[in-house]
């Protein structure tokens, strides 16, 4: 019991020295804040015109944008456990934590959760920019609550993901270069930003199968409304294998890293 | 005192693929003492390290820290060691206290007990006023009180410095080794690592010379001076064409044959005291006129050039770099 007792504790103190870090670097800041919000506002006013044209009538683009667009927000919000942990790697802080007698999986648990706040934050900020500028909820608040909760499990899985990057990263640039060019294209082929139906038709076979698009299809159905049809169960299926694969796959890699 | 050695090796071995970092160490650290570990870069001393601190597994051979097997026990050794210098860290993104009690946190130090601790070190490192300041705003040297104050904060009875001083200025590395004097006198078993020879001759009670993964030379600072052949004494002489007679004057009192360097009389000597006066007796008896006489005692320079064959931070492989 006193294990499990130390190994929540050491998570959440190293929580809290992840959440700290963000305030403290404006860049980081920034890409939770004005980012996201630029975002926002750029595809509502610049692509809003010409996809709303596409969509289903009765949908507009700001209620069709917003799930999509947090997807791909809570996805990216991993992000910092990626850069923190390559970070600490290079800098050796890695080493101090694991000569002190602490839960030694706590480094990764506390990243981790550190980020389901961060993604927490995040989604109060994207939902406030996107009830101001029109978007509606119109669903029970059950199915809100279901889908704030899947949500927070997509950004969830994604942290090990970006855990697993980070740690195979030689520094924290590489990590952000490897995270970019490889998950920033897939958010794209999806139904992230526009209807599927409007993409070449060799593409749609790879946008309607992305995973990215049964999690956007999802926030969707329980945020608007639309019929679910399986895109919930599919997007909960994909958000819990990406967490069986990655958790212990980056802490495997943790334990090679570190054992160098 | 405790009489269970605070740290012990055996045949300790490790290698990263072809580089041989370790190839059979042998150490034995008194409780209480503080031990240096002496060589280049690339000899093998920060894997050692990193082996004590548990942080990497041997090859082959085994290791005790503070009683406990490092491989075995590597959670009850954990509790009782405390790790700074080279590569052990701070978080920059945290100030002086948020670290130090960060620190006092995951030791499981009781409730409350991290702060007043965090405060307290901070106060015994002259950072009290630097407490609330994010570290990235710290200069070289109050990271490193800060790394060493971390390593610390659990009062451990055995604490390993990786090259605690490399990088750091002069006076910023004399005020580094203030606080480790300090801290020994507390009674605190210190397992150093450096390269730099005055630094292991100031702190360490004694001293192991570690080239290419072995430990090649072991000892007290002195008796690893007197393996290079101990004091001697310089004469200069007022009229140099006297040397040879010099030389042949002075044979009685010299516990090798002296010799001429330098326009100087080179006296190897076993014992200083009296020897200048013998000196001067047997010069004077000889009639020969002093213009100067002074004592010389070897430096660790000697030493290291002498065991190694090469001089002390130049000429080190950089195994341990490539290897990581």
């Amino acid at each position: 019991m006193t294990g499990l007792r130390y190994g929540i504790s050491d998570t959440l103190v190293l929580a809290k020295r992840s959440l700290l870090r963000i305030p403290r670097q404006p860049d980081l800041l920034v890409g939770f804040t004005v980012q996201p919000i630029l975002f926002v506002l750029l595809f509502v006013y610049v692509f809003g015109g010409a996809v709303g044209l596409a969509l289903p009538p009765g949908l507009t683009y700001v209620d069709f944008l917003i799930p999509g667009i947090i997807v791909q927000s809570i996805v990216f919000g991993g992000f910092v456990t990626a850069l923190g942990l390559a970070d600490d790697l290079k800098k050796g802080l890695i080493d101090r934590f694991r000569s002190l007698p602490m839960t030694r999986s706590a480094l990764l648990t506390g990243r981790t959760l550190g980020d389901v706040v961060t993604n927490s934050f995040q989604l109060v900020v994207m939902f406030s920019v996107g009830l101001l500028i029109g978007f509606n909820f119109s669903s029970s608040v059950g199915e809100v609550v279901a889908g704030i909760l899947l949500l927070l499990l997509i950004g969830y899985a994604f942290s090990w993901v970006f855990a697993f990057i980070g740690l195979s990263s030689s520094s924290p640039e590489a990590a952000n270069a490897f995270g970019f060019t490889i998950l920033f294209p897939i958010t794209f082929v999806s139904s992230a930003f526009v209807p599927v139906d409007t993409m070449p038709s060799w593409l749609q076979p790879i946008a309607e199968h992305n995973p990215f698009t049964y999690m956007v299809n999802a926030a969707r159905a329980l945020f608007l409304g639309i019929p679910a049809e399986n895109n919930v169960w599919l997007a909960l299926a994909w958000t819990l294998g990406i967490i069986a694969v990655f958790a212990p796959l980056s802490a495997w890699k943790y334990r090679r890293v570190v054992a160098q | 005192m405790q009489t269970a050695p605070a740290v012990e090796t055996s045949a300790l071995r490790k290698s990263y693929g072809n580089v041989h970092a370790l190839r059979g160490v042998d150490l034995h650290v008194e409780s209480g003492s503080v031990f240096g570990l002496l060589g280049p870069n690339g000899a093998g001393k920060t894997t050692a390290v990193r082996i004590l601190t548990t942080l990497l597994l041997p090859d082959e051979g085994s290791a005790r820290v503070a009683g406990f097997d490092v491989v075995r026990d590597a959670a009850k050794v954990r509790e009782h060691i405390g790790l700074a210098g080279q590569y052990a860290a701070v978080d920059e993104n945290l100030t002086g206290f948020e670290n130090l009690e960060m620190v006092g946190k995951l030791y499981h130090l009781g409730r409350g007990q991290p702060a007043a601790r965090a405060r307290e070190l901070l106060a015994s490192f002259d950072l009290s006023d630097a407490a609330d300041r994010l570290v990235r705003t710290y200069s070289g040297g109050m990271r490193r009180r800060l790394d060493l104050a971390a390593a610390l904060v659990a009062r451990p009875p055995v604490l390993f410095l990786d090259e605690p001083t490399t990088g750091l200025d002069i006076r910023s590395r004399i005020e580094l080794w203030n606080a480790i004097e300090a801290l020994v006198s507390g009674g605190t078993t210190v397992l150093l690592t450096t390269q730099v020879l005055d630094e292991a001759d100031r702190l360490a009670d004694r001293i192991a010379v570690i080239d290419q993964g072995l430990v090649i030379a072991e000892g007290t600072p002195a008796e690893l001076k007197s393996q290079v052949g101990g004091e001697r004494l310089d004469i200069h002489l007022c009229d140099e064409q006297r040397g040879e007679e010099a030389v042949v004057a002075l044979a009685s009192i010299a516990s090798d044959r002296p010799f001429l360097e330098d326009g100087s009389v080179r006296v190897p000597v076993a014992e200083r005291r009296g020897t200048i006066a013998d000196a001067v007796r047997q010069l004077d008896d000889a009639g020969i006129a002093i213009d100067d006489i002074s004592v010389s005692t070897p430096t660790l320079d000697d030493v290291f050039l002498k065991l190694t064959g090469h001089a002390a931070e130049h000429e080190g492989e950089e195994a341990e770099a490539q290897a990581r």
